[in-house]
């Protein structure tokens, strides 16, 4: 099929895209890291010029720094710790026969689809509100004393609306790879008097390994980003209890108007991003080759 | 399965697993009882589950007062604007390399998988200044050329996933009758390829309707999508429950009835089909 000329046609298909996605990757990070080495604060215009490495140790020495680089990585691997064990468990359970199993599906995949400022101001409002929330609410009925989940505990308040946002996604991936696993397999294994979580830990856990591999990379990939969440609840708050990089650099771009800082912490996501991409397209690459 | 099991045992399950899909749903269904509660009734203690005074009057408060459909149109042009002039770059190039695949095919796909790992933080700074210089800040304009290039490469790879299931013996029996290029790609190619570009178009417009970081730090008000106007709600003022609510249920519905047609199209589409 591919001859010369299908080749020339192809290279002028894909022109477009690979142009695009150049311009889009290396104008802006070429910008960041210029930014990056200058002195440049929109307040102050009339200070400006070379600034050697003073952003980054300006940025990496800032007590907010050290935080949102382990609240970023808490976050994350809180969210796909919680969401990939309770997928897994939720999954076996829609998986056995019951009645309205497409009903049951179509709720459970539900937060998924709703946008991250909503999701967010219904949980901060209605649910963990300390004065009329529904979970103040609930301790007054058992006769204790409501709890202030984003003022005393923001940053597992925010794990937990992520979570939850998060939960469907791994549960229909789980899903739909336990529906592929063979039943003889399983039935041979029950016949042979293999108890259930034998069955669990040696046939379907190792069927489940590239979905899961799969899960972990494309929640990675969002999680790094997660922002409108942060924004809408604890603006990173209480003091830098709920700040991750993203909201940190956000706050010194658009709220002190710091571009040289701002750029600084830019190029320090895109590094520690392409550690965990490095990993990342590895397995996927692995994946794929299967 | 087809492995038996008793009515109890089944009752069993079915009384667990609709416990577990209640409980996950139910914030969303509170959201919606809410929007019709009156604003005293909605932050009654101890709250009120179905006993209230039913009304409208928060969706037609929500529109007169706030403009709502102002933000409405905005995130559909901009969700819609940016996935199909996504699909419009992207169907050729996934085709391409579905079809004329080379030596490098497999790099150049994983290279623009690598522009999305690329955090949108780390370039937000030169976007910011560059849409400031250019008058496109707080414009749909602005907003549609960020998402589809955000987007592009997931569209990309979506459409290359489809593709590749189209099976070529196809083309080729088509060839051997005779068919004519024109007639092979109105024939047999496009109605095999349109399930699979259906597909991604639905998925690109759930996540460009939900994208959030862009356009809140992009936009002020003309061209704000519903994220940046339910985000608004977060203010102190801002804070009537039932209202919000009415809002809210606004800017979700659509996208999550969309999603529940397409959850079946979602595990191929996000996984590239990797996950089966």
């Amino acid at each position: 099929m591919s001859t010369q000329s299908s080749r020339a046609a192809a290279r002028l298909m894909l022109s477009p895209t690979v142009i695009l996605l150049l311009i889009w990757m290396i104008v802006p990070l070429a910008m960041t890291l210029w930014f990056s080495f200058q002195r440049y604060n929109l307040l102050y215009p009339e200070r400006s010029g070379w600034n050697d490495f003073a952003n980054y140790t300006r940025f990496v020495a800032s007590p907010a720094f050290m935080s949102a680089i382990a609240n970023t990585l808490i976050l994350v691997v809180g969210v796909l710790v919680i969401t990939i064990v309770l997928g897994i468990l939720i999954a076996l359970l829609i998986d056995q026969p019951l009645w309205g199993q497409g009903a049951v599906r179509i709720l459970t995949i539900s937060p998924f689809f709703i946008m991250p400022p909503v999701a967010a101001l219904i949980w901060k409002n209605m649910f963990m509100n300390p004065t009329n929330g529904l979970f103040a609410e609930a301790s007054k009925f058992l006769g204790l004393s409501p709890y202030d989940f984003l003022g005393q505990a923001p940053l597992a308040s925010i794990i937990l609306i992520v979570a939850w946002q998060w939960l469907p996604f791994a549960t229909l991936i789980l899903l739909t790879a336990l529906q592929s696993l063979s039943s003889e397999e399983l039935e041979a294994a029950e016949m042979d008097g293999a108890p259930a979580i034998k069955r669990f830990w040696y046939i379907m856990l190792p069927h489940l390994a590239r979905s899961i591999t799969v899960v972990v990379l494309i929640q990675t990939i969002f999680l790094l980003g997660i922002f409108g969440e942060i924004l809408v609840t604890t603006n990173g708050g209480p003091g830098t209890a709920s700040t991750t990089l993203p909201y940190l650099i956000y706050k010194e771009a658009l709220l002190d108007f710091d571009v040289g800082t701002a750029a600084a912490g830019g190029v320090v996501a895109v590094v520690l991003a392409n550690i965990v991409a490095f990993f990342a397209m590895r397995a996927i690459g692995k994946n794929l080759e299967g | 399965m087809a492995r038996h099991v008793t009515t109890r045992r089944k009752a069993i399950n079915t009384a667990a697993a609709w416990s577990v899909a209640i409980l996950l749903f139910f914030p969303i269904l509170w959201t919606i009882l809410t929007s019709f509660k009156p604003e005293a009734q909605a932050v009654a203690s101890p709250p009120i589950f179905l006993g209230f005074d039913w009304t409208l009057q928060n969706y037609i408060d929500v529109n007169d007062q706030r403009d709502y459909f102002r933000f409405f149109w905005n995130s559909v042009i901009i969700a819609v604007g940016s996935t199909v002039l996504g699909l419009v770059i992207a169907i050729p190039a996934a085709w391409s390399m579905a079809f004329v695949p080379g030596r490098k095919t497999k790099d150049l796909l994983m290279w623009m998988l690598s522009t999305k790992m690329m955090p949108a933080v780390g370039v937000l700074v030169p976007i910011y200044l560059i849409f400031k210089t250019l008058g496109l800040l707080d414009s749909r304009i602005g907003l549609v050329i960020v998402l589809t290039l955000m987007n592009l490469p997931i569209i990309v790879w979506m459409l290359y996933t489809y593709f590749k299931e189209i099976p070529g013996e196809i083309l080729e029996a088509a060839r051997m009758d005779g068919a004519s290029l024109a007639s092979e790609i109105l024939y047999v190619l496009t109605p095999m390829a349109i399930p699979g570009i259906a597909s991604t178009l639905l998925l690109n417009i759930i996540l460009a309707w939900n994208e959030s970081f862009w356009t809140l730090n992009l936009t002020v008000s003309n061209a704000a999508p519903l994220t940046k106007f339910i985000a608004s709600f977060s203010s102190p003022q801002g804070l009537f429950y039932a209202k919000l609510s009415a809002a809210s249920t606004m800017a979700i519905l659509p996208i999550l009835v969309l999603g529940w047609f397409s959850q079946k199209q979602l595990v191929r589409g996000l996984t590239f089909g990797a996950v089966k």
